[in-house]
């Protein structure tokens, strides 16, 4: 049904502008002088006719399946759902789905079975109504747009306008897109703060998010305290760091001064390969080649090195930021004015002298905002993490031993089935917000340096 | 100049002593260093590049062959109820074909065992497709499971041990005799492209995978590309230059540094917990992956539009063009090599992102190939991931295989992204 609706508006269109450039065609024929061309009467009348009924088609389709959902419940037999937690309604709801979808298991009570009945003449009944909305609303549409065809109709204002209009709605998709984001953390955070005081979350130093699901069950009592998983997260990353800043920084330097070109073409773009590298490939490596390697030089040479020690992630997410750092450093490094390297090297200063002691210097801020931009992304890696570190939140800053990150516990609470009234759901969601949160900032800072900078020279 | 140092008192330098030569070839010998350590640097780099390409490759070459034997299947009666071909005991079958096929087996469980458990289906399906050949023999080439296929490609060292091998001495000895008659052969795995997810390494494929992450590709897309075009022109061609403009510009740029979980969580709470959007939906993963790809679209497309001189806008408005029809006739065109050149690679980033299809379940073990967006299926990464936590060993050398899979079409996006730059970019 959905794909006829959409069949229906998008030749309702169609129709809209060949029928008004005939109209507006023939008014010419008749001797009239049109203020626009033909093609903007045909114009309006297709935009006007496909942009409200596509925004109510779409509209129609998000709204549909909550609204049906909600019918259904309601329509149970009075008292079935009392005292019944979300949980438990939704295991409901989901039977009744899957009855309607016809997989039906052993023999469900009489009750689900009218339900599921009920549900599927709804759904019924939502299509076609969809279907014969649209199509009363199209047709509207297009005798409106019919009857705008005159010689003094300013179409093309008109269909530049609604153009106009979409564009702008498209540049604003971003900001939704970031109103979005905080708002469905800062909401489900706040559910998070009900359940457990904030100052618990923020200064606790333990992390236990699994709690029992069942009365009787035996497991810990639950403790959200975020500080040994936010220090999981920078042990890796100040890893990471160590092994990508060096690497990238020298990189940079010998590209930028001392390869020949033709080293220079070659190079960059495999030193871009790295970038372009998906995480989960990243992650793989660690398991298959890194911490095996790393396993056997512990054992060699005595050290206390753990099965998924920070060690693998962080190298790995180092190998990664390497073109990052050594791209950012060579911009910078071009960005300084020729005037000072000239300068230095009329002195009698030898390149690596102007590098280190003039250029350098002068790059510095654009470098600390490009390995800044780095800090952050590694803080938001999540797939290296996901496979090679641990699950264990530990008050520790030995790289040797396993650590967890925000974004691991953030994948492992939300993988698999999730009902959004624990707080082991919702822990998630308070971690999210502080990634978030901390990821921004340290965005800000870094572009703000960057920018900065610039003004200086350019 | 003389003079004028003389008369300041510095001492005149002699550039021919040894201290001065000395002095020189300290100060070279640093540049070299410099030199020598950026170089390594560079060499590391490349080091961990060849490293993870040398381990993909190695492990996964082998997933790319899978293991067969050849058996010749006689449908005979005792096995075979005519009415109902699609519930026979086709096990009972096979165990009955291999003790044949092995000298001196007896124990019918253990040789079978030799197969993969899709055989059985596979001879169920040869005699439903062709009912005729009740009580004759057909020869089919039935994949092996997994511990066989280890054996065979050199990966189980049968100097190991008994007690601490997978196979015993006797099951290499039956795969011996068959190997012995010719019958082992390890041809192209096709099942890798053709089959969806399974539980058994042997019969596992990236065909469902392939779909969803076609589907979730086509829906990001679909979404992205015109919207971020329309922002784009709006932002480069139309937006006064005031307060919300510079807002909606920071946005975009903030938007493209957030970490990508974090687009995760906002699909989980909204698409699927305040839109009732289902699990796994490639449409939904489609959906979060544009939110996170426009950004890169929207940058690639105002770097695209602003290289258009201005002459050309200039002459479209002399001749008489609206505001809109020089962006839509002439500016638009030209600049679309390098707006299609930023989508590719905004998509081919796409293609590479896990996270947030994990908090949206597209991790889950389906094992059919997805027919439109709408039905619940895994992608290309999330696969990955999937096979990377499974323990069976055959899973390794296919999560490797899987991985150069998207590799491949990673290079290819990317190579075609380069090739539509060099080929229509105009350089002005």
């Amino acid at each position: 049904m959905t794909v006829i609706a959409f069949v229906l508006l998008f030749s309702a269109a169609c129709l809209g502008y060949v029928l008004n450039l005939s109209a507006a065609r023939s008014l010419r024929a008749g001797g009239a002088r049109l203020h626009s061309l033909g093609s903007f009467h045909g114009g309006f009348a297709a935009l006007l006719v496909l942009v409200p009924t596509f925004l109510f088609v779409v509209l129609w389709l998000v709204f549909q399946a909550p609204v049906i959902d909600r019918m259904t419940m309601a329509a149970l037999p009075p008292g079935t759902l009392d005292g019944l937690e979300t949980g438990a309604v939704q295991l409901i709801l989901a039977e009744i789905k899957s009855i309607a979808g016809g997989r039906i298991f052993g023999t469900p009570e009489l009750w689900k079975l009218a339900a599921a009945d009920h549900l599927t003449g709804l759904r019924a009944l939502s299509a076609n109504l969809m279907v014969g909305l649209t199509a009363a609303l199209a047709l509207v549409l297009l005798v409106i747009a019919r009857r705008t065809v005159a010689p003094d109709f300013r179409a093309r204002q008109g269909t530049e306008g609604i153009i106009k209009g979409l564009m702008i709605f498209c540049s604003t998709v971003a900001i939704f897109t970031t109103i979005g984001i905080i708002a469905s953390l800062v909401f489900e955070t706040m559910r998070f703060f009900q359940m457990v005081p904030w100052h618990e979350f923020l200064f606790g130093t333990t992390w236990e998010p699994q709690m029992p699901i069942r009365a009787d069950q035996i497991a810990a009592t639950g403790a959200f305290g975020w500080l040994p998983v936010f220090l999981g997260t920078l042990v890796i990353t100040v890893v990471a760091l160590v092994f990508a800043v060096p690497v990238g920084l020298l990189s940079a330097i010998y590209l930028n001064e001392f390869a020949s070109p033709g080293f220079r073409r070659i190079a960059k773009p495999v030193l871009e390969i790295l970038a372009g590298v998906p995480t989960v490939v990243y992650g793989f490596f660690a398991v298959l080649t890194i911490a095996p390697a790393l396993r056997s030089f512990g054992e060699m040479t005595g050290l206390p090195i753990a099965p998924n020690t920070a060690m693998a992630a962080g190298l790995v997410m180092g190998v990664m930021l390497i073109p990052f750092i050594s791209s950012f450093a060579d911009d910078a490094l071009s960005a300084v004015p020729r005037t000072l390297r000239d300068g230095a090297l009329a002195l009698g200063a030898t390149r690596a002298e102007t590098v280190m002691n003039v250029l350098f210097p002068a790059a510095i801020p654009g470098i600390v905002g490009g390995v800044l931009l780095a800090v952050s992304r590694a803080i938001g890696e999540t797939m290296i993490v996901v496979m090679a570190a641990g699950l264990i939140a530990k008050m520790t800053v030995n790289p040797l031993d396993s650590v967890t990150t925000v974004t691991v516990q953030i994948v492992t609470l939300l993988i698999g089935d999730t009902s959004f009234d624990s707080p082991k759901t919702l822990a998630a969601f308070a971690l999210g917000f502080m990634l978030f949160v901390v990821t921004l900032g340290i965005n800000v800072l870094a572009l703000g340096i960057v920018r900065k900078y610039r003004e200086v020279y350019d | 100049m003389t003079d004028l140092s003389l008369q300041s008192g510095a001492r005149p330098v002699d550039w021919t002593s040894d201290q001065a030569g000395l002095r020189v070839r300290k100060r070279k010998a640093a540049e070299t260093r410099l030199k020598l350590v950026g170089l390594s640097a560079i060499a590391v780099a490349f080091a961990m590049l060849g490293l993870l390409l040398w381990s993909l490759v190695s492990t996964g070459w082998q997933a790319f062959r899978q293991t067969h034997v050849t058996i010749e299947v006689t449908y005979a009666q005792e096995f075979i109820t005519p009415g109902n071909l699609a519930r026979s005991n086709y096990r009972g079958l096979l165990e009955a074909t291999m003790l044949e096929l092995v000298p001196g087996a007896t124990d019918g469980r253990r040789v079978a065992a030799i197969l993969s458990n899709g055989a059985q289906f596979a001879v169920r399906d040869r005699i439903v497709a062709d009912p005729s050949l009740l009580g004759r023999t057909a020869t089919l080439r039935v994949p092996v499971s997994d511990p066989y296929d280890q054996l065979w490609k050199g990966l189980i060292d049968r100097t190991t041990p008994e007690q601490n091998r997978r196979l015993k001495n006797d099951e290499i000895a039956a795969f011996d005799a068959l190997v012995a008659k010719g019958l082992v052969s390890s041809p192209f795995n096709w099942a890798l492209l053709g089959n969806a997810d399974s539980r058994f390494p042997e019969q596992a494929g990236l065909k469902g995978a392939l779909w969803g992450s076609f589907y979730a590709l086509l829906t990001c897309f679909l979404l992205a590309f015109p919207i971020g075009i329309g922002a784009a022109i709006y932002l480069e061609e139309f937006a006064p230059k005031n307060r919300v403009s510079d807002f909606i510009e920071v946005n975009i740029n903030n938007l493209a540094a957030v970490p990508s979980v974090v687009f995760g969580l906002l699909a989980l709470a909204v698409f699927l917990g305040w839109f009732g959007m289902g699990r796994s939906i490639p449409f939904v993963g489609g959906l979060t992956l544009a939110l996170m790809t426009l950004p890169t679209i929207i940058i690639a497309t105002r770097a695209a539009l602003k290289a258009v001189p201005p002459s050309i806008r200039e002459a479209a408005l002399g001749v008489g063009a609206s505001r809109q029809q020089v962006v839509f006739h002439h500016v638009l065109p030209l600049a679309m090599p390098g707006i299609l050149t930023g989508t590719i690679i905004g998509l081919a980033q796409a293609l590479g992102e896990t996270a947030p299809l994990l908090l949206i379940g597209m991790n889950a073990f389906v094992t059919a190939a997805p027919g439109t967006p709408f039905d619940p299926s895994t992608a290309l990464p999330t696969q990955i991931f999937i096979w990377a936590d499974s323990p069976e060993r055959g899973f390794v050398s296919r999560t490797s295989a899987a991985i150069l899979v998207l590799l491949g079409f990673l290079v290819m996006m990317n190579a075609l992204a380069i090739y539509l730059r060099n080929r229509f970019e105009r350089r002005w």
